[in-house]
This record gives C-alpha cells, structure tokens and sequence, in this order.
C-alpha cells in the first residue's frame, strides 16, 4: 500500500511542475507589454519601465525567471493583486471555504438522491420507473447550469419570493468568521434566524451545482447495478432465500459502489467548473467567481496564482481518490 | 458488403446483416435516440435553411415592439412568436441562427480534437516507452485544471471571440481523445491479426492507420458524440461569461448573458435561448446513448 501512494505521489511531481510551467507561462503569453501587464500601470516613462522591469527580474533569462517563480512557489508566495496589493493566496484562504460549502453541499445532495435513484431505476429495469428515472437524468446531464440557476432564480426568488437571488447570508448577520463555513460559523454565532438564513441562501446555488454531478452519479450507479445484478454470487444470495432488501443492499450494492466512487472522486474538477458558472450567477464569493472576476479586471497574477493553486487542490484530491481507492478495490494497487 | 434494406429488421436468416442494418437494428431499438436523432435532424434542417424559415432578420432592431412578450402571453402578437429582446429583434429568429452558430461550433471542436487527439493518441498506444510517457503527463497537466477555467484563461490570451473559444476548447477536450485512442490502440496491438499484418510486411503506418485504427474506433464515436455536446455547451458557458461569441452575434450563451438583466421583467428573454441549449445537447446525448448501445460489443444484447 506504501508503495502504491509514492509511486502516486511519484507521478504527480511531473505533473505539479508542468501546471506551474503552464501557469508561469501564462502571463508571458498574453499580448502586450509584460511589465505593464505585471504591475498593472498604464502610462510609465522609460526609466520607470526599466525600474520595474529590474524589480520584477523580467531582465533576467527566462529559465531563471522560471525558477525564482517555483521557489516562490514553494515557499508558499503566489504572487500579489495588482488591484488590492493583497496576497493571492490569502485572498485564496479566505475564499476558498464559500467553494468548499457549495461543493460539498452540492456533492451530498448529489449523492444523496443519485445513488438511491440508480439502484432503483437498476432494479426496476425496463419499466416506466426506470425510463422516467434515467429521462430526468439525462435532461439533468444536457443542462446548461448557468440557464437553470437563472430559472430557478425566476421562479424562486422572482415568482415566489422563497429563496433570495445572491449571496451567501442576509445582511442582517454579523458574525465572526470562526471556520469559513457559514452553516457552521451561523451556529455558533447562535443568533437567532442566522442559520436558517444561511440556508435559504445555499439551497438555490446547491440544487444548481449538484445538477449535473446528480445525473453523472444515477446513470453511473444504474449501469454499475446492472452489472453486479447478473453476477453469480447474487444469483447464490437470491437463491439462498436473502431477503431482495438485503441482495440489493448488502450483496450487490457495495461491490457496484466500487466504480461509483471513482465517478464522485472525478465529479471533483466538474464541481470547480462548475463553481465558476453557479458562483457568478449566484454572487456567491467563492474561488470560482473570484478567477472570474479577476480575468475581467486583467488582474493577471491573481489568475496565475489562482489557476496554479486550483490546479493543486484538484491534483491533491484525485491523490485522495486514488488511494481511497486502492483501499476499497486491493485489486488495483498494483 | 451486400445491400440490405435498412429497415429490414431484426437480422435473421443464414447471411450475415451487413454493419450498417445491424448498427440501425440496435440503434432503432432505443427509441430515445431515434427521437434525438429526428430533433437533430430538424434542428440542422433549420439551421442550414435559416435565412428561408426565420420570419425576420436577425440583427434588425424594431424600436416599436421592444421586450414583447411570446404571442401566446397577454400583449404578444403572432408576427413574433417568440417574442423580442430589449432592442426589438424577433427572439426566434435569433434562435434559429443561433443554431447554426452552435452545430458549427460543436463540428468545429469535433474535428479539431478528434483528429489530434487520434493522431497523439495513437502515437502514444504505438511506441509506447518513453514517447507514451510524455504525451500521458503532458496529457495530465491539462487534465489538472476544470475545463472551463482552463478554457476562460486560454481566451484571457487568445483574446474573447468565437474562433479562439472553439480553439480553448478543443485544446481541453483532446485529453479525453488521447486517453481512449491509446487505451484501444494497447489492447488491439498485440493481437494476432496485428502481428500477422506485420508479419505480412507492413509498414509502421499502414499498422497504426489501417490495420489497428478501424477496430478502436467504437468508443471514439461515442466519445465523439458526447464531446459535441459537450462543446455546444462550454461554448455557451463562455459566450454566457462574456469571453466566446460577442454581441450582437446571435450565439445562444451570448443571448444569455445579454438578457440577464431582464430576468425580472421579461421572462422570455431568458427561457427561450436555454431552451435551445438544453434541447440541442440532450437530442445530441440521446442520439450518444443509442450509438453506445449500436457499438460497445460489451453491452450488446445484454
């Protein structure tokens, strides 16, 4: 098992330097004057250009620049904003916990209710169930996230007046940020309405989140069902007189849960994707609107910074995933 | 090959069916993919004959009938069925360009990834050794950012526009064409028809292009598929985010995001262009789901 996570974490040297060379690249490859792009100044004399040019080490070969770039890296130094001088990657720890919460909100929801309804629509093959089932899911999988966030919006928060249209808490709530996660930080605050308010500001943003993820998870369990159904051992607990509760359950469904982990590990870079459209709908003041953002205000080092650090919290779960993995299938660590 | 009646299903008899009746008796058994096939079939007809079916131009605006509402709605009239966004241009012909923007957009991306994504792939599947290596980290690195924002970024420096959009896509789409290509390829070369061509004497290309390639390309046309969709989608995203097709270019996503601040007043503005998104994408994955069906040897007849 040791030698399976190093030979992982092996494989993802390679690959954290090539983010960080994509990322490193990135403002050297936009048009126009990098100096210019870097310190964010429109109008500079000649001295001020050469000034900047020397502070910023842009004089210097490009392989030096690239390697000063990833021991800043190392040492934790993402680069700054240009816009609010803050460090991008305490602008990234500040921010990043609003994702997290929707994400995870947003995972939960989606497990929650496409598991189950995988296993049924398995079960109940072929019949209208079934088809109702795996129509809604396929509708679910062609959504365009950012349309049916402003639907609902529409109906919600327009038509019924339920949910509020952005935003992570009303106004109303003050509170210090203990953990980030405005669930828990509600809670503790114990001020009376804040949690619930926390929570109609999450439901709308979730539901949009979880859509897709939601889809993936039933058709992937419906299909995984079926084959583990057809396999002898459950034709051996059927036929030992097990109650269809507990074949289903016990027998079938965790060896057809193997390969549905995986798909929920994957769904991991489909949910930061998709925090950037669901975020910018719902001004919710995640990482995803922030990269946004940031694109539209030219901040490039903010872009940078944050592509090189969402890169490596997508690089760190799928390490996760792949070793959760190799703990519940031993068949392939090797 | 002989000439059979496509409709002359199921396969029975002592003759082999031929591949192209075998493939419509699986693929006509799924009566969600004949239906995506007939919507697609219509939207392309639409699309292709746009300046002959949309009642009205495009781009002219008509300052007299500003955000009316669908003809079936209080206030709406019959010459604007789907009613008009903010400047007075008829909603439904904008759609109905739109469409040709979208099935370009999805064939362009298609093409674009397909083919460098079978030729890398194929490369990698080949050789394998140290070549394979390379393309699988380079491959990885792609792989470690969310499509979207890996696209949004390659736009932030091509520059925002439709062309540079489908470029950004296809570039995040190829990893998938790669893996599938190379997977195929490396259980296929070692079989023995594989070594008696080469035994046979062929060359290195004719192996990899004529020999090996026709037997992977099941999944990769099912891939291929999902990845239309998929492009009509982020594009739509993009030109929703500000950064793919510019107004006044009728693309839907643009639509989108031109009409999002008449979410609260003007219902139509909004529903219409998703619509299409949503209809276009799922006919395209409803049409994927029967191909899989007609083609993976693996689920068939089960």
């Amino acid at each position: 098992m040791l030698r399976f996570i190093f030979g992982r974490l092996a494989v993802l040297i390679p690959t954290f330097i090539g983010v960080s060379i994509i990322a490193f690249s990135f403002i050297r490859l936009l048009p126009g004057d990098p100096v210019m792009l870097m310190s964010g100044e429109r109008v500079m004399s000649p001295e001020r250009h050469a000034q900047i040019m020397t502070d910023l080490g842009l004089d210097r070969p490009i392989y030096i620049q690239y390697f000063d770039y990833l021991v800043n890296l190392l040492h934790g130094d993402f680069g700054s904003s240009i816009v609010t001088k803050r460090a991008v990657l305490d602008d990234f720890l500040q921010l990043f916990p609003a994702t997290v919460e929707l994400s995870l909100c947003a995972i939960i929801l989606a497990v929650a209710l496409g598991v189950p309804a995988g296993v049924l629509a398995a079960v109940k093959r072929g019949t209208w169930l079934d088809q109702t089932l795996m129509g809604t899911a396929l509708v679910g999988y062609s959504m365009p996230i950012f349309w049916w966030g402003l639907l609902l919006v529409i109906f919600f928060s327009g038509y019924l007046g339920w949910t509020p249209v952005s935003g992570r808490i009303s106004l109303m709530y003050f509170f210090p940020q203990v953990t980030g996660f405005m669930l828990i930080d509600s809670l503790i605050s114990g001020q009376a309405g804040a949690f619930k308010s926390a929570v109609t500001y999450l439901i709308l943003p979730t539901i949009v989140l979880a859509t897709i993820p939601l889809a993936v998870i039933a058709r992937q369990t419906r299909s995984a069902m079926l084959e583990v159904l057809g396999e002898d051992y459950v034709r051996t607990a059927r036929s030992k007189g097990l109650s269809p509760f507990r074949v289903i359950g016990v027998h079938a469904l965790r060896n057809a849960l193997i390969p549905v982990v995986t798909t929920i590990g994957l769904q991991v870079g489909v949910l930061l994707a998709g925090a950037i459209l669901t975020e910018t709908i719902f001004s919710w003041p995640g990482i995803g609107k922030w990269m946004v953002d940031s694109v539209f205000k030219r901040d490039y080092q903010v872009v940078q910074g944050g592509l090189m650090l969402i890169a490596a919290v997508i690089m760190i779960v799928n390490l996760i995933v792949d070793v959760l993995y190799g703990f519940i299938n031993p068949r392939i660590r090797h | 090959m002989a000439v059979v009646d496509t409709n002359s299903v199921p396969p029975s008899g002592t003759a082999p069916p031929s591949g192209l009746s075998e493939f419509w008796f699986y693929f006509s058994r799924n009566k969600g993919a004949v239906i995506g096939l007939v919507i697609f079939v219509i939207i392309l007809v639409l699309a292709v004959f746009a300046p002959l079916v949309t009642p009205h131009s495009p781009s002219i605006q008509n300052r007299d009938v500003l955000l009316l509402p669908p003809a079936l709605s209080a206030g709406g009239q019959w010459t604007y069925l789907l009613g008009t966004d903010a400047v007075g241009r008829d909603i439904l012909s904008r759609l109905i360009y739109g469409a040709r923007f979208s099935l370009f957009i999805g064939l362009v991306v298609v093409t674009l990834s397909v083919i460098s994504g079978v030729l890398v792939g194929l490369v990698a599947g080949y050789f394998r050794g140290r070549t394979d290596t390379i393309i699988m980290r380079v491959m990885d690195i792609i792989l470690a950012f969310p499509s979207l924002l890996l696209a949004l970024v390659l736009v932030a420096v091509l520059g925002p526009g439709l062309v540079n959009a489908m470029i950004a896509i296809s570039l995040v789409n190829l990893p998938h064409f790669v893996r599938l290509t190379r997977a195929a390829v490396m259980s296929e070369r070692t079989k023995d028809y594989v070594i008696a061509s080469r035994v046979a004497g062929a060359g290195t290309l004719r192996l990899m292009f004529l020999t090996i390639l026709p037997n992977c390309l099941a999944p990769l046309i099912v891939q291929a598929t999902l990845a239309f969709s998929a492009a009509i989608l982020d594009a739509a995203a993009l030109g929703f985010l500000g950064m793919g097709a510019q107004p006044p270019t009728p693309e839907w996503g643009t639509m989108l995001a031109e009409a999002r601040e008449f979410i609260q007043r003007a219902w139509w503005v909004v529903t219409f262009p998703g619509l299409a998104i949503l209809i276009t994408v799922l006919a395209i994955n409803l049409m994927g789901d029967g191909l899989r069906d007609a083609l993976d040897p693996k689920l068939k007849r089960s």
